[in-house]
């Protein structure tokens, strides 16, 4: 076949399958999430005083924390879905780390330095370090078949930002169940659970996100 | 790339469903990229009989990819990235691991290239290695030029199930490319 003529096959299979990257991915997050949202119901469930939560500073900041994650992890994502990238989505990251500069620093004027060790240490760090992990399983899933049809610059980094996407996605959910709210814990905590979510996406992703 | 806008220009039309803007721009990639290659090919020390696999491999990962552009950005960009992209992937699987650069002669467009270089016989293996009813479509569309409606009535297929199976059958060639390895 000369390279005229498969370009006459190129033509004729242009219709129909042109859809945005960023539709495919946010399906794919939604997706794993309802299965995750599963997960959740059944064997979580939310806060008992999920009401009262939502009156306390401490329960609002997690809250906007976890979806500025979600807002950086989701423009780091398709970044990392194209071959060649601007570093625009990286301006993304600036809300989370203000707002987890600012929570940190009230936290710490407002409590006494020896309570600090104890809001550190929470009282659900072990269920955080399951819970953030196995609620980001389907959306990482999803989010890689969603990606293969990407054309990642570098697989593997491709695949770190669906781990964080996924990571992040799980920590709304679980933000929902945690009763520990100081920006210590969350910060600290989550961030942990969010690290192997990471290491998988980018070691499947090295893999199957190959073009 | 002797005019960026127009590049840009022709792919936005053939989003917008323009088909001869596509074609226009498939044509004009081509030529581009078998300057490209050809200079890579020299580069790493192996003969130039490769070239137009590597056209038509990173040609069919332009199209199958074509979401990957930001219309935002300018087409080159991301043109240069997938064209370095495949021609290092290319050398790689034939043990070529050296540092591959397309940047310093990314202006070698304007070079007209004859349309008649393609090498029938390597591109004959990867359609062989399609399915028989892919393979028929591909062969009708590209080799007989019939429109896909006229590939389906042939066949008995409809115009859709004919335009289903042709992606199919692109993507196939696009992994049969990935793995070869001769």
């Amino acid at each position: 076949m000369k390279t005229d003529q498969l370009v006459s096959s190129l033509v004729a299979d242009r219709p129909g399958s042109a859809r945005p990257l960023g539709r495919a991915v946010g399906r794919a997050v939604l997706a794993g999430a309802l299965v995750s949202l599963v997960i959740f119901a059944v064997e979580f469930g939310p806060r008992v005083d999920l009401a009262a939560a939502f009156a306390t500073w401490r329960f609002d900041l997690k809250l906007v924390l976890v979806l500025a994650s979600l807002l950086a992890a989701s423009a780091a994502c398709l970044a990392m879905a194209r071959p060649v990238t601007t570093g625009r989505w990286r301006w993304t990251l600036l809300p989370a780390l203000l707002i987890a500069a600012a929570a940190l620093a009230t936290e710490l004027a407002v409590l006494p330095a020896g309570t600090w060790e104890a809001r550190l240490v929470g009282s659900n760090a072990l269920v955080c370090l399951t819970a953030i992990p196995l609620f980001a399983l389907a959306p990482l899933g999803a989010l890689l078949l969603a990606m293969r049809r990407a054309a990642p610059a570098s697989p593997a980094l491709a695949g770190a930002a669906c781990g964080a996407l996924a990571a992040a996605a799980a920590a709304v959910i679980y933000a929902f169940h945690c009763f520990d709210d100081s920006p210590l814990f969350v910060l600290t905590w989550y961030s942990l659970a969010a690290i192997p979510v990471v290491l998988l996406g980018a070691l499947v992703g090295r893999r199957l996100l190959r073009w | 790339m002797s005019d960026p806008e127009d590049l840009s220009a022709l792919m936005r039309a053939a989003r917008k469903g323009d088909d001869e803007a596509y074609r226009r721009l498939l044509l004009r990639v081509a030529s581009w990229l078998r300057a490209v290659a050809s200079r890579g090919l020299a580069a790493a020390g192996r003969p130039n009989a490769d070239c137009e696999d590597i056209v038509q491999e990173t040609l069919l990962a332009m199209h199958l990819k074509r979401d990957t552009w930001d219309e935002t950005q300018p087409l080159q960009p991301w043109l240069r990235a997938i064209a370095r992209h495949k021609l290092v992937d290319h050398l790689r699987r034939r043990g070529f691991t050296d540092h591959v650069d397309i940047d310093d002669h990314s202006d070698t467009l304007a070079a007209p290239a004859s349309a008649d270089e393609g090498s029938a016989f390597d591109a004959r293996q990867m359609l062989a290695s399609l399915p028989e009813r892919q393979r028929r479509i591909v062969e009708g569309i590209s080799i007989e030029g019939q429109s896909a409606r006229d590939v389906g009535s042939r066949m008995g297929m409809s115009e859709g199930a004919v335009r289903v199976t042709l992606h199919r059958a692109l993507r196939a060639l696009a992994v049969a490319y990935r793995k070869d390895r001769t």
